[in-house]
């Protein structure tokens, strides 16, 4: 696996000039992705606006008199002008979130934290592993990657869901599956008899997934859970543990490593993550208090 | 010309058989012949006996059960390299699902009963055959509890 130098370190970005300060940015659209998640679609208020951010930042957003969270970035990083977020409904800030209009203005702070190896990995092959909604941070590293093809090998997607209904991006899947040099191989974890296609967890299409561990990078989003077992699969295979790549979901509050609220033993996921090399946080991944 | 391939040579190169001594292939190839599934055929039904355990060599293959007001629930998927079947190797040998073909797919059917019987005689194949499925066993439940905790469901 050839990783150019420097990539034994997260890539950090600079933060913004005043990280607390939130912008505004306008809400263009919201697309309904699957029953509980959305894809909500921003341009900045003013002409000069735009956010230069790297695949696997993440950014804080708020709505104004309800909070705010963070949440990855997952639109086409060469758009500084069109910020997308895919998220879920599940607390009282994404459910404000999803009835926000188009015209509505909302409050953001970011990009921060460590981006995926997208530019560091140039010459390996790449395999993009996604569990459920863990394929909205992965896909700006897909679009860089697209977007340079023929500077890397064999690229491959790993996408599992709960269900066929419940898969992100399903036109865009169906463009990536119809391409020649991405291979995409989805399973869910439940189907019934209509679906043709795998069913069983995402890690059991890591032995037969057409790749050369020995020169091969991992990216790998999705639930803690399905990351640990992803880990032990792609391990078996004979990827090298520094080049397996995880984003994790933690607590952010501040998103500049002053709060502690996204602490995980010595790293704060804000500020070092949310993209981690897997040896450097390999002991606390079993920690469950932690 | 197309290569015909003798079962013998199907086995040496399936991972599930490959590094079994040579004269155990040879000998389980004789237990053993080619099948063909069409889209929609049951490879074998819940409740049938067990008396086969099956190699695909090319396909895709849904393990289902039937549950009544939802009809056939896929519970997993195998392909190419998988084995589907276990029941034959253990008591009382029947059936626990249904395997259903959900593309066009060839596959070996070894015969159960006859390799239980060469197990049976010689303790060596029989925990040659033990370790393998025990292997197919552990990896299936791994996988079956990930899908019981439903990573992916709204918290």
């Amino acid at each position: 696996m050839q990783i150019r130098s420097g990539s034994s370190q997260n890539i950090a970005m600079p933060a913004p000039a005043d990280p607390m300060l939130a912008q505004p940015w306008c809400v263009c659209r919201i697309v309904r992705e699957t029953d509980d998640t959305f894809t909500l679609e921003l341009k900045p208020q003013n002409r000069s606006g735009q956010m230069n951010f790297k695949p696997g930042q993440f950014n804080m957003l708020y709505v104004f008199g309800v909070g705010e969270i963070p949440i990855s970035i997952s639109g086409d990083p060469t758009q500084p002008r069109i910020l997308l977020h895919t998220t879920r409904e599940v607390g009282a800030v994404t459910r404000a979130m999803r009835q926000l209009k188009p015209g509505d203005v909302i409050g953001v702070r970011g990009p921060f934290g460590t981006a995926w190896p997208v530019d560091e990995s140039e010459g390996a092959d790449i395999l993009i592993v996604a569990g459920g909604i863990g394929l909205a941070p992965l896909r700006p590293a897909l679009y860089r990657i697209l977007s340079r093809r023929d500077l890397y090998g064999r690229v491959v997607l790993l996408y599992g869901a709960r269900t066929p209904a419940d898969m992100l991006y399903r036109r865009e899947l169906e463009g990536w599956r119809a391409r020649f040099d991405l291979e995409v191989y989805a399973t869910v974890d439940r189907a019934m008899s209509g679906w043709r296609g795998n069913v069983g967890v995402v890690t059991t299409l890591i032995p037969r997934a057409p790749f050369d561990p020995s020169s091969a990078v991992a990216f790998v989003c999705g639930p803690e859970v399905m990351m640990r077992f992803t880990v032990d699969e792609l391990l078996k295979r004979g990827v090298q543990p520094h080049a397996i790549y995880l984003s994790l979901e933690r607590n952010m509050k501040c998103g500049i490593g002053l709060c502690g609220h996204c602490q995980l033993g010595p790293l704060f996921v804000c500020k070092d993550g949310p993209v981690l090399r897997y040896d450097k946080l390999a002991d606390w991944l079993q920690k469950w208090e932690a | 010309m197309m290569e015909t391939k003798t079962l013998e040579q199907l086995l040496a190169e399936s991972d599930f058989f490959r590094d079994l001594d040579p004269a155990y292939r040879q000998m389980l190839a004789g237990c053993g012949r080619n099948v063909v599934f069409k889209p929609g055929e049951y490879m074998f039904q819940e409740g049938e006996p067990a008396h086969e355990f099956h190699l695909i060599r090319k396909g895709k293959v849904a393990l289902q059960i039937k549950v009544p007001g939802r009809g056939p629930v896929t519970l997993q998927t195998v392909q190419d390299g998988d084995v589907v079947g276990w029941a034959w190797l253990v008591p009382p040998h029947k059936r626990q699902y249904d395997a259903r073909a959900l593309e066009l797919t060839r596959a070996v059917a070894f015969d159960g009963l006859c390799i239980r019987s060469k197990c049976e005689q010689d303790p060596k194949l029989g925990y040659e055959f033990f370790k393998r499925f025990a292997l197919v066993m552990a990896a299936r439940l791994s996988a079956m509890r990930l899908q019981l905790l439903d990573l992916y469901a709204n918290p």
